[in-house]
């Protein structure tokens, strides 16, 4: 060590994981000189839940609501996420209308996903009001879980060949309903953010990642578009139907903060686009594949036949088997691409239940974002990759 | 002499009385303001429209207990509220509320003193409250709140020279320092300062709020990055005292800049201190809006834009209105 070095000292702050931009419980250890960061450690399991543990303890239906609390902010993305994952280990298929409204759904669970995070990103960065505009608009959001699933936050609402109720007979109402908020709310924020000279002085060129960096560092999602590489897993592996919906897949340019705003920014007016679609070409059909064994007969033959009643007591009872072997199964969550990895023994729970959360992945680039940076910059790029604690420790 | 003085302690207690009601209806103001600007209703319950709230407020905040850290300077931990709410309350002192009116058969000048040199006190007072804040940022024994200490001298530094200059264009033109004397020299409307220094009007206003510590400029207590900056470690009527001291700033700023500029107590039909009211309600408003709408600055781009911008504007602005003045 040189002189120099030895009489220069730096400063230890402990952000998190009480703190109120950290998204929940982050913490992350900053070695400042002066106000300049030179070196961050993110620290995480704050919010260990050991959902994948106790995943492995549960009948494969029962799992579906521990997916809901993992991405708090998007549960139906993890609900489909999930069901997609032991459809393939059970080698069925779903009915068209199922997984019409599934991408219809999932949709408006990106565009759920979003605006908390342009709210809270806007109210890291001091505009506050934005927090409360985005909310306003997510309420509508919510209100279509309400109305499809009769919960408001965790929906659990997607089941393991189908869903849980057929949709209602006004889900086009209240789908339109939200579609019509968030628009006008997405042009108020454009108006708000995207030219204010504040904003993108905060935002442009800080907490820079090339195309490559992001690679070798695994991000997915919008912040490895937002530098450029175009990968969505709608696009590149198409699940649930998506190849037959046509939209576009917004690519950023410099990996800066700005260029994951406008990304994620763009992203929504295309998952409009999508449930748009996805509202005018709803086929008609069964919400619920028909299974025997696997998945719950119709109400009224439970109540008519005697094999239905037996195949309804044993699934509720003592579930299904899948066969041996394992499946990996991705989708283009609003935060990444998450993956399930389900591995079966044979029997009716599962051996293993991995999960790839797109959160904890691009969370582990952080020291590589704000190195070099200042603290402000910490909070823009913490808001910039989008984290949800739930989804990193499970 | 007697009379003087009996009627210097009458001033003085009414308009303390006032600037803290102002003090704490402003905070109403601006729970109300930002909740209507971000479809909430702000405080409701504590009485019709909530207007009761900053009582309930100041209850509160009297009982709750008063904590201080363990690593805390207890002194000066004590000290930097008082230092920092104190010259803001005496920047009042030179303030003209209204015209000279009589009462009693008294003829009675609503200002504490009219001193000479007016405008200058204000800026030393107003100056002395960064003080308090680094004070409180480095007493209380917590990084966060050394860090907001730090930024608020920064940003004191970078603001007070911008601040300073922007005003000598009205010095100038006015040719007096006295508070009384600029206000008189507002007589209509075509003669504000406003009009006839609109860059320096810009300048002072974008000093004040940096002055104020307000949004843009509130990094010394940037929420999402410092928790609550200096007063971090505060609370209980030492929390509060420092409250009291950012928004009777605010209001002291409005009042040198409805004095500089907006013609001081000076309008029609209504009585002189109605509209010197509400010249500086508008003005909080604008503060209020502000904080609703943008986002924070980062600390070097705001040290970038008091140095490299409010400042060569300030000169400029200075320069060229010498120059008129002289030919």
């Amino acid at each position: 060590m040189t002189a120099a070095a030895s009489t220069r000292k730096t400063l230890n702050l402990n952000m998190g994981p009480q703190h109120p931009a950290t998204h929940g419980v982050l913490r992350v250890e900053l070695e400042l000189d002066g106000e300049t960061v030179v070196k961050a450690t993110p620290h995480i399991g704050y919010l260990h839940t050991g959902i994948e543990k106790t995943c492995e303890s549960k009948l494969y239906y029962k799992v579906i609501p521990m997916t809901d609390r993992m991405d708090y902010l998007a549960p139906m993305s993890n609900n489909l996420g999930y069901c997609l994952a032991v459809e393939k280990l059970l080698g069925v298929d779903v009915p068209e209308k199922v997984k019409w409204a599934r991408v219809c759904l999932t949709e408006m669970t990106r565009i759920k996903s979003h605006l908390v995070w342009i709210g809270t990103h806007a109210l890291d960065l001091g505009a506050m009001s934005m927090a409360l505009y985005a909310f306003r608009e997510r309420e509508s959001i919510i209100d279509i879980y309400e109305a499809v699933s009769g919960q408001r936050m965790m929906s659990t609402y997607f089941r393991i060949g189908g869903l849980a109720y057929d949709l209602p007979p006004d889900f086009d109402k209240w789908v339109k309903r939200a579609i019509k908020q968030v628009e006008s709310g997405l042009a108020d924020y454009e108006r708000l953010l995207n030219e204010n000279k504040i904003f993108r002085m905060r935002t442009i060129n800080v907490a820079k990642i090339s195309a490559d960096d992001a690679i070798n560092w695994g991000f997915t999602g919008p912040c490895l578009r937002g530098s450029g590489v175009n990968y969505d897993v709608r696009k590149a592996n198409p699940y649930s139907g998506y190849e037959k919906f046509d939209f576009d897949v917004p690519l950023g340019k410099n990996g800066d903060v700005y260029d994951r705003f406008m990304v994620r920014q763009q992203e929504m007016y295309q998952s409009i686009r999508i449930a748009r679609q996805a509202l005018d070409g709803m086929p008609d059909g069964p919400y619920r594949a028909r299974i025997p064994g696997v998945v719950l007969p119709p109400k009224e033959d439970v109540l008519s036949k005697m094999e239905s009643l037996i195949f309804h007591f044993k699934i509720i009872t003592e579930g299904f088997k899948p066969p041996k072997g394992a499946v990996y199964q991705a989708i283009e969550a609003p935060k990444g691409e998450l993956g399930y990895y389900i591995s079966s023994d044979g029997t009716n729970k599962p051996h293993r239940v991995r999960v790839r959360p797109p959160s904890f992945v691009n969370l582990s680039a952080l020291p590589k974002l704000v190195e070099g940076g200042m603290v402000a910059d910490v909070i823009a790029a913490i808001g910039s990759i989008d984290i949800v604690l739930g989804e990193v420790d499970r | 002499m007697l009379e003087y003085a009996i009627i210097s302690a009458i001033k003085i207690v009414v308009i303390i009385a006032a600037v803290l009601t102002g003090c704490a209806y402003s905070t109403w103001l601006e729970r109300k303001l930002v909740g209507r600007f971000q479809h909430r209703y702000g405080p409701m319950y504590a009485g019709p429209f909530g207007l009761l709230q900053p009582v309930a407020d100041a209850v509160k905040l009297i009982f709750k207990e008063d904590l201080v850290p363990d690593k805390a300077e207890r002194v000066t931990y004590a000290l930097a509220p008082i230092i920092s709410f104190i010259p803001a309350l005496l920047s009042f002192a030179v303030i003209p509320f209204g015209d000279t009116f009589e009462i009693f058969g008294r003829t009675i000048d609503p200002v504490i003193s009219d001193l000479n040199i007016g405008i200058l006190f204000i800026f030393a007072v107003t100056s002395l409250g960064v003080y308090g804040i680094v004070l409180a940022g480095w007493s209380s024994g917590s990084k966060y709140s050394l860090l907001g200490g730090i930024r608020s001298s920064a940003q004191m530094i970078s603001y007070e020279i911008a601040y300073g200059l922007s005003i000598i264009g009205v010095l100038l033109i006015a040719q007096t320092l006295s508070m009384k004397e600029l206000v008189a020299q507002q007589a209509s409307i075509l003669d504000w300062f406003i009009f006839r220094q609109p860059v320096g009007f810009v300048i002072f206003v974008n000093c004040a709020v940096a002055e104020t510590n307000r949004a843009p400029f509130d990094l010394p207590e940037a929420e999402s990055e410092l928790v609550a900056g200096y007063h971090t470690e505060y609370s209980s009527m030492r929390f509060a005292m420092f409250f009291i001291g950012e928004y009777a700033n605010m209001i002291a700023a409005g009042c040198v800049v409805t004095t500089l500029f907006l013609g001081g107590w000076q309008g029609p039909f209504l009585p002189p201190v109605i509209w010197f009211v509400i010249k500086v309600a508008l003005f909080m408003c604008f503060y209020i809006w502000l904080r609703a709408t943008l986002p924070r600055f980062r600390y070097d781009q705001l040290m970038n834009f008091g140095w490299k911008v409010l400042f060569p504007l300030a000169l400029v602005n200075t320069m060229v209105t010498a120059w008129i003045k002289l030919y």
